[in-house]
């Protein structure tokens, strides 16, 4: 399927360009400017179907415009009564055929492409398999086999498939990740299973596509796509953090303190501790987004802290911890912004 | 005529007559007035949507509230605007023309039409006692399930009452068409308008059940403890997704066929030509309510029924834009060689067709299974169903209301200002709903109450909420046309339009008991055929005699609210068991209207033949 459209393609972007004056989208949220293989898969697909539905649509509309300025009532034939035509077998048959070979066309890609799209890990393989959880209005990411969490970056290596595993702790969620793959609903009852696989390095959109609250628009995430050799890093990284370990500086360390007597550490854990109440937050310092949403500034940060509910309503964080004045506040937020266990950061994945 | 009558009566008796009519006619003035009512409604929530996402990371409503309002527009514009204008549709033309005197069930008829009002009351209720249902027109469980407050106990009550009403009006127009048929038309003589609601009706018939019953587990989940859609107890989400797209798919051709019929009737009628490909129309009809019962999972792709399924359904899909391609064409060559005048009505046909064509185009591009991971609840799915929804239904009520206008109130609507309604209107529409495609490719999830600044979608948004404010005027203008017309139209003769079908061969507005005679039909498009010969008018098949007719009966509205009354009871006994009074109360109120109708004998009454003959027979 791949590359055989190419010139389709140019043309299409082309297009899109001129009638969207912003082009076809930012970068890596897209599904216009695919950087992965399930993305790729689509677009192709959605460009075979554009291409023949044009055909179809021109062919309406030249009938159509010929029709209309042909035969529209001329002055003085207002009293003429035109041959009444009960139909036309030929014609009819025409219409009915055309239309089924085109769909063909389409139809058997898309069976193939359904089929490649759903195919399973391979018995045996070492492919990397992490677990999704989408809750209310975050996601979490447990690497089962390799014994590490994160949550809101999913890191992940370059040019192999990895398997997610997604399933939700409340409601109906839908990981979706535009420049990289379709999406898939993340169900309460069921875990479902799909292979991302991205092309290059780089950090990508990702967004959660079904209503699942009040803060539904704002359950971004993002993945942060390395080299294997990076990724290799990270994991180590990852797996050598001390969650004990004492800050440098000495608001950071009354940070520390205030993280665990305000009630944060109930709900959020460092390290690979399973729980996911919260988000985990053993590499908080290095996040692209704060709640996904806000850009990282210390500044963010603590206004989150303070009052969660104005930045995403409905969010269960809201009340769940003791008072905090903005002081305290921005020790905890001192505490946070040195987390950085690994060198690997979404950094690596954007200079490439 | 009787309106004249009752304008003397003044006003109480005008609002009497209509509480307690039976005819057909009154009760498509009900069901228009009703859906034009909450089409404002859903239309002020659409506004105050597009307002929202004119600019990013705008807060001019709240982010639930955003979801209440997603969830009532959706609501309101599918269930209790949309839905009662076909209703509309079929009581005004159905009996005219099939050549009956009412439907078969005119006390069903009444029932159903206030049935309808009492469900989107209690769901419009919501708005002023707590907050709406925001859990969106879909109501996925568990979000649906486990929504604080009382916002989507409205919706399943008010969908479960006016569900019964539809379901009450399809399975009376079915008899209608099976048995009213005046002599000699035949299934394929019927005209394609009534061979459309005959399909829409049998559609209603299979799939409201399957809505009802997803409202009865989710109305148990939520007001009695169980859990059927709880997976912490065994439930299962996925049953309701199926249970409403099962019901929600047919809906959609319920709603869009008796369009394609309104479409069937205004461009033969303005090409002067025949239906082109007659008979490959009524198959198509048939094949498209048919298949559109085995394709409901392709709302589904996303869900994780593995590749079979959605290998098979995607396959289903496309074969649906068959039949829909044979009806364009049809059309496209119903006006070869015609005499096209261009009216508003025509004009709203002339609209349709490439706008429908654009919205059939995404539809086979969302059938691609594949594709559709991409679509799939994205604004890419949001500017489908508008094509579809608005470039098909709106358009084709647009239609229907200019071209039947005067056939219901006698009177024109004014052209000029139709035809400003249309300009605006479908300029507004492409321009609000044509950059959704793009703006969902660019990653724009539907049912987003905000977008942050730099990702590209901008533009796309300004130019949707300013295409927005375009249909809006349009609908505006259409709504003074209305009054003007009533004010200042000028009265039309029976036949405004050199139509073709039977309902132009009686006064406009029909007298009470339609046709004195009942005519005798020897073709299709029976007046044209007569035409043709050099007959003014058809031959009847009876002599002129008594002529019978239904009385009129309060007992309809009277059980329709004591269901509304038992539905607070029902929604209210969660927080207080004395609500269970006014449950009871209510329900006492239905059942003791029902066992009235059942025991009081009502005949009817007769107009009598004397009558008829000195004149228009009141």
């Amino acid at each position: 399927m791949k590359g055989w459209m190419g010139k389709f393609r140019v043309l299409f972007i082309l297009g899109s360009t001129a009638l969207v004056l912003s082009g076809c989208g930012l970068e890596n949220l897209t599904a216009l400017d695919p950087k992965g293989y399930g993305a790729q898969v689509s677009l192709d697909l959605i460009i075979l179907s554009i291409v023949i539905m044009v055909f179809v649509f021109l062919v309406v509309m030249v009938i159509y415009t010929f029709v209309f300025f042909r035969f529209r009532q001329k002055k003085g034939q207002e009293d003429v009564i035109p041959k009444q035509v009960e139909g036309n077998k030929v014609l009819e048959v025409i219409w009915t055929v055309i239309p089924i070979i085109l769909l063909l066309i389409l139809a058997v890609p898309t069976v193939t492409a359904t089929f490649d799209l759903a195919e399973g890990q391979p018995e045996g393989s070492d492919l990397l398999n992490v677990n999704v959880t989408g809750n209310q209005y975050w996601w979490n990411f447990s690497y089962d086999d390799l014994d590490v969490q994160t949550s809101q970056d999913l890191y992940i290596p370059t040019g192999e498939r990895v398997y997610i595993d997604m399933k939700s702790s409340d409601v109906i969620h839908s990981f979706w990740l535009p420049s990289i793959s379709g999406k898939m609903d993340v169900n309460p009852e069921n875990e479902n299973t799909m292979f991302i696989e991205a092309q290059e390095e780089g950090v990508y959109w990702g967004k959660c596509a079904e209503l699942c609250g009040p803060s539904h628009s704002l359950m971004d995430f993002r993945v942060v796509a390395v080299s294997p050799d990076e990724f290799d890093q990270w994991v180590t990284d990852m797996k050598n953090v001390d969650p004990e370990a004492e800050p440098e500086t000495a608001s950071a360390q009354e940070g520390k303190q205030l993280f665990s007597d305000k009630g944060c550490i109930s709900c959020h854990a460092l390290g690979s501790s399973p729980t996911a109440i919260g988000p985990n937050l053993t590499s908080f310092g290095s996040r692209t987004k704060f709640a996904g949403i806000l850009d990282p500034t210390k500044e963010n940060l603590v206004d989150w802290i303070m009052d969660p509910e104005s930045i995403k309503p409905g969010n269960k964080m809201t009340g769940n911890y003791k008072e905090v004045t903005e002081e305290e506040a921005s020790k905890i937020a001192d505490y946070l912004l040195q987390l950085e266990p690994s060198e690997i950061t979404p950094e690596d994945a954007e200079s490439e | 005529m009787s309106t004249a009558i009752a304008q003397k009566q003044g006003f109480g008796a005008i609002l009497w007559d209509y509480l307690t009519t039976v005819d057909h006619k009154k009760i498509a003035h009900l069901y228009l007035f009703g859906g034009g009512f909450f089409f404002i409604i859903g239309g002020l929530e659409a506004m105050i949507i597009r307002i929202q996402l004119i600019k990013p990371a705008n807060d001019f409503v709240s982010a639930g509230f955003y979801n209440e309002l997603l969830t009532m527009h959706g609501t309101t514009m599918i269930f209790f605007a949309a839905m009662p204008f076909i209703f509309a549709l079929m009581n005004a033309v159905v009996p005219l023309q099939i050549g009956a005197r009412d439907v078969a069930f005119p006390f069903l008829n009444a029932l159903g039409f206030w049935l309808f009002l009492a469900g989107g009351l209690i769901l419009n209720a919501s708005w002023l006692l707590g907050g709406a249902p925001d859990a969106g027109w879909t109501a996925y469980a568990p979000l649906s399930t486990t929504s604080p407050g009382h916002g989507v106990d409205f919706y399943v009550l008010g969908l479960q009452i006016s569900g019964a009403g539809t379901l009450i009006g399809g399975i009376n127009f079915l008899v209608t068409i099976v048995n009213m048929r005046a002599p000699g038309m035949t299934y394929m003589r019927m005209p394609l308008f009534t061979w459309t609601i005959f399909v829409t009706s049998a559609l209603i018939l299979f799939a409201f059940p399957a809505l009802t019953v997803g409202l009865f587990l989710m109305m148990f989940d939520r007001l009695f403890g169980s859990a059927f859609f709880n997976p912490d107890m065994g439930g299962n989400t996925i049953i309701w997704e199926h249970l409403f797209w099962i019901f929600g798919h047919p809906e959609v051709y319920i709603l869009i066929l008796p369009a394609f019929g309104v479409f069937s009737e205004v461009i033969p009628t303005f090409s002067k030509k025949r239906l082109f490909g007659y008979t490959a129309m009524v198959f198509a009809t048939v094949l498209i309510g048919f298949l559109g019962f085995m394709v409901w999972a392709h709302h589904m792709f996303t869900v994780g029924l593995g590749p079979a399924a959605n290998a098979i359904f995607a396959v289903a899909t496309m074969a649906i834009a068959v039949p829909t391609g044979v009806k364009i064409f049809n059309w496209l060559f119903t006006m070869w060689g015609g005499s096209i005048r261009v009216t508003t009505a025509m004009l709203w046909a002339l609209g349709f067709i490439p706008t429908f064509t654009l919205g059939g185009m995404t539809g086979v591009m969302l059938a691609s299974a594949v594709a559709d991971y991409q679509y799939q609840d994205s604004y890419f799915v949001v500017a489908h169903f508008h094509y579809v929804i608005v470039g098909g239904v709106i358009f084709g009520i647009f239609a229907s209301l200019h071209y039947w206008w005067p056939k219901m109130f006698g009177k024109m609507l004014n052209e000029k200002l139709g035809k400003l309604t249309f300009w605006t209107f479908f300029i507004g529409f492409h321009l609000t709903f044509f950059i959704q495609h793009f703006l969902g490719l660019m990653g724009m999830p539907r049912r987003t109450w905000t977008y942050l600044p730099g990702q590209g979608l901008d533009n796309g948004n300004l130019i949707s909420t300013i295409g927005a404010f375009l249909m809006a005027f349009g609908v505006i203008v259409f709504f003074y046309n209305v009054v003007y017309t009533a004010i200042k139209g000028e009265k039309v003769s029976n036949d405004p339009w050199d139509g073709r079908t039977l309902e132009w061969t009686i006064a406009s507005p029909p007298p009470h008991y339609n046709f004195k005679q009942i005519p005798l039909v020897r073709g299709l498009d029976a007046l044209w055929v007569e035409k043709m010969e050099g007959n003014k008018n058809l031959m009847p098949s009876e002599p002129l005699d008594d002529i019978h007719m239904p009385n009129s009966s309060i007992l309809p509205f009277v059980m329709s609210l004591g269901l509304f009354i038992a539905s607070f009871g029902f929604i209210y006994q969660v927080d207080d068991l004395r609500w269970l009074i006014v449950l009871i109360g209510g329900m006492l109120i239905t059942f003791g209207a029902m066992f009235v109708r059942s025991v009081k004998d009502d005949h009817g009454h007769h107009i009598h033949k004397e009558d008829l003959e000195k004149g228009d027979g009141l």
